[in-house]
């Protein structure tokens, strides 16, 4: 009893990271209605940045949120440089230019920083009254982090006009532009987003599996899943995947399958997901216009 | 004026012909051994065009057909004893058996979330070659290692022997051959026309009676065999194989491959080959993370400047050259 509800708490902790993931896949996809293969990527980018400038000497509240400027201008300004051009393009064309994207900044992490593994201190220092016995400080921490995020973001497309027009945009573009909204700028203002929210997921994983240029590989393909499984257009049951999830995915290598295949237990999520429930849990089901 | 052309390109082509046997008796064994890589991965690219460039069906996955195509092979050589050119049906088959099985679902699964699905299962075949329970048949990390095939006969040509590597590279040239052809003959009749249908309007596809899901999977799985074709010629060549040559890093690569060749063009994918032959050796001098870098600046490069690869900027400019000299 005692080692499963530790499986437990801890898949429930590793499914906040990918919750995280999930929720700026979401975002884009939401946005742009693409999904970025480079989202991984470009995180693991952002949570180098902050490593680097703690190791500079920033505090790490500084650092973290400096980080997260970076990564939204950054975000804002691969999809004005690298996407716009090609916003009406076919989608091979799209996902080829996300896949050159994921080299770039890959070979980019690793050419700046090299590869070699270095260990990223949690903010959560670990004898503080928030660690208990199923939960870290940094578990407790993480999962705060990203409630903030969500209600933050859950906010901002509730209640701003900014947020409206985004949606506005993401729904339908011609009329949105007819009503004055800038199409092609929310699509940079979501990309930008999703990397703010990207670079949060990293600089929170990177505590607990360490930094180097392909930390984000398996973490991605749980997001992918997590967001797939939650409904790709739901950021709150993106997030919700990402529990389910991390728990299966505890479960499932504590007590089935052994831990060799966990990338495995995504792939079926995945598959499975989209072939019995395109539109995951809670999500709405997709209705094309012949 | 026509007769002319045609003993022309006859002319070119015994030429080109004679070029491709002697070739491998001019250069060293490394070389060759490099050329045979060229042929695998231009095998490899055209199955992965049937699909995406001429189907318009992504696969980010087709690193995991190459490594179950490989894995076939290997196992076939190493556990069975079956000679090696006989591997080669078994890995079409076994490979087109599983790329219907992925191809079925798949069917449920447009643009962005194919992409998804395969790369996810490009990113799970090392896990899955590594799993213990069947390392008994894949030799679990340390993979397999295999006998390179003698050649039948011995000469030398040109002062040089007529070594293994260089046997295998007229064997790669013959079934690569074979493999080319028949693609052609697949995709230039009804078959092709069907399948470019179903890539730019699938609705009108299914009102002119193309039957949807039994051409997409039926693809899929021919695409599949192809690549896995290849893999098991890429582990002939090679002589061993491990999950960590296969890693989603190979798929990449494939997709580079293709779309550097040309997409929805058969020649086009033996450029394609020789680009992710050559191109990382070329960029490994430069840095370590220089290959990825260049792939990826390539990639994005290659859909602003020249969406139809290497082939179309060729036939682009065979066509202005025409022009010219006629007007």
């Amino acid at each position: 009893m005692e080692a499963l509800l530790y499986q437990i708490s801890s898949g429930l902790a590793n499914g906040i990271i990918y919750g995280s993931v999930a929720l700026a896949l979401v975002m884009i996809y939401q946005s742009t209605h693409h999904i970025n293969f480079a989202q991984g990527e470009m995180a693991t980018f952002s949570t180098f940045i902050a490593w680097a400038l703690i190791q500079a000497g920033w505090p790490y509240w500084m650092a973290f949120f400096f980080t997260i400027a970076v990564s939204f201008v950054g975000g804002l300004v691969v999809q004005r440089l690298i996407l716009r051009p090609i916003e009406k393009a076919p989608v091979l064309t799209n996902v080829i230019v996300f896949i050159g994207l994921l080299l770039i900044f890959n070979a980019l992490s690793g050419w700046f920083f090299d590869h070699t593994i270095k260990a990223f201190d949690s903010p959560f220092p670990e004898d503080s009254i928030l660690s208990t016995k199923y939960f870290s400080a940094h578990q407790f921490g993480s999962a705060a982090v990203l409630l903030l995020v969500l209600f933050g973001l859950f906010a901002f497309f509730k209640f701003t006009s900014i947020g409206l027009a985004m949606r506005a945009a993401a729904q339908n573009p011609d009329s949105a532009r007819l009503v004055g909204i800038r199409v092609s700028w929310m699509l940079g203002l979501g990309w930008g987003l999703a990397a703010a929210i990207g670079a949060v997921a990293g600089m929170m994983v990177a505590p607990i599996v360490f930094l180097d240029p392909n930390m984000m590989a398996g973490i991605l393909l749980y997001g992918f899943a997590a967001a797939l499984l939650g409904g790709i257009d739901n950021p709150p049951a993106a997030v919700f995947g990402g529990l389910v999830v991390g728990v299966l995915e505890n479960l499932l290598g504590a007590y089935v399958i052994g831990t060799e295949l966990k990338l495995t237990v995504a792939l079926v999520l995945i598959v499975g997901t989209l072939t019995l429930r395109p539109a995951g849990l809670f999500g709405k089901k997709l209705v094309t216009r012949v | 004026m026509k007769t002319l052309d045609r003993k022309w390109i006859w002319f070119w082509a015994a030429l080109l012909l004679v070029g491709l046997c002697v070739l491998p008796f001019l250069v060293k064994n490394y070389r060759v051994f490099q050329f045979n890589l060229v042929l695998v991965y231009a095998v490899a690219i055209l199955g992965l065009n049937i699909l995406t460039g001429f189907n318009g069906q992504f696969s980010l996955g087709h690193g995991a057909f190459y490594a179950f195509g490989a894995y076939t092979a290997a196992i076939l050589m190493a556990k069975f004893g079956v000679p090696y050119w006989a591997t080669l049906p078994v890995a079409f088959v076994v490979c087109f058996v599983f790329g219907f099985l992925v191809g079925f679902p798949a069917l449920r699964l447009a643009g962005h979330f194919l992409a998804l699905a395969t790369f996810a299962l490009a990113l799970a075949v090392p896990q899955l070659l590594k799993y213990k329970k069947i390392e008994g048949l894949t030799g679990g990390v340390q993979g397999l290692v295999l006998d390179k095939p003698m050649p039948p006969f011995e000469f030398r040509f040109l002062d040089q022997p007529l070594s293994s590597d260089r046997w295998l590279y007229f064997f790669t040239l013959m079934v690569a051959a074979l493999m080319f052809l028949l693609a052609w003959n697949l995709l230039r009749g009804r078959v092709g026309r069907a399948l470019v249908a179903i890539r730019d309007h699938p609705i009108a596809a299914t009102a002119m009676g193309i039957n949807l899901p039994v051409f997409k999977s039926l693809t899929f799985g021919t695409s599949a065999g192809f690549t896995g074709l290849a893999g098991a010629m890429g582990a002939i060549v090679v002589a061993y194989v491990s999950p960590d040559s296969f890693t989603v890093q190979l798929s990449i690569f494939l997709l580079v491959g293709l779309v550097v060749g040309g997409l929805a063009s058969i020649p086009g994918a033996i450029f394609g080959g020789i680009f992710i032959q050559y191109v990382p050796n070329i960029a490994d001098e430069l840095s370590k993370s220089a290959p990825a870098a260049i792939y990826g600046v390539l990639l994005i490069a290659m859909m602003y400047l020249m969406p139809s690869g290497v082939m179309g900027g060729l036939n682009q400019l065979w066509a202005r050259l025409r022009a010219k000299c006629t007007g």
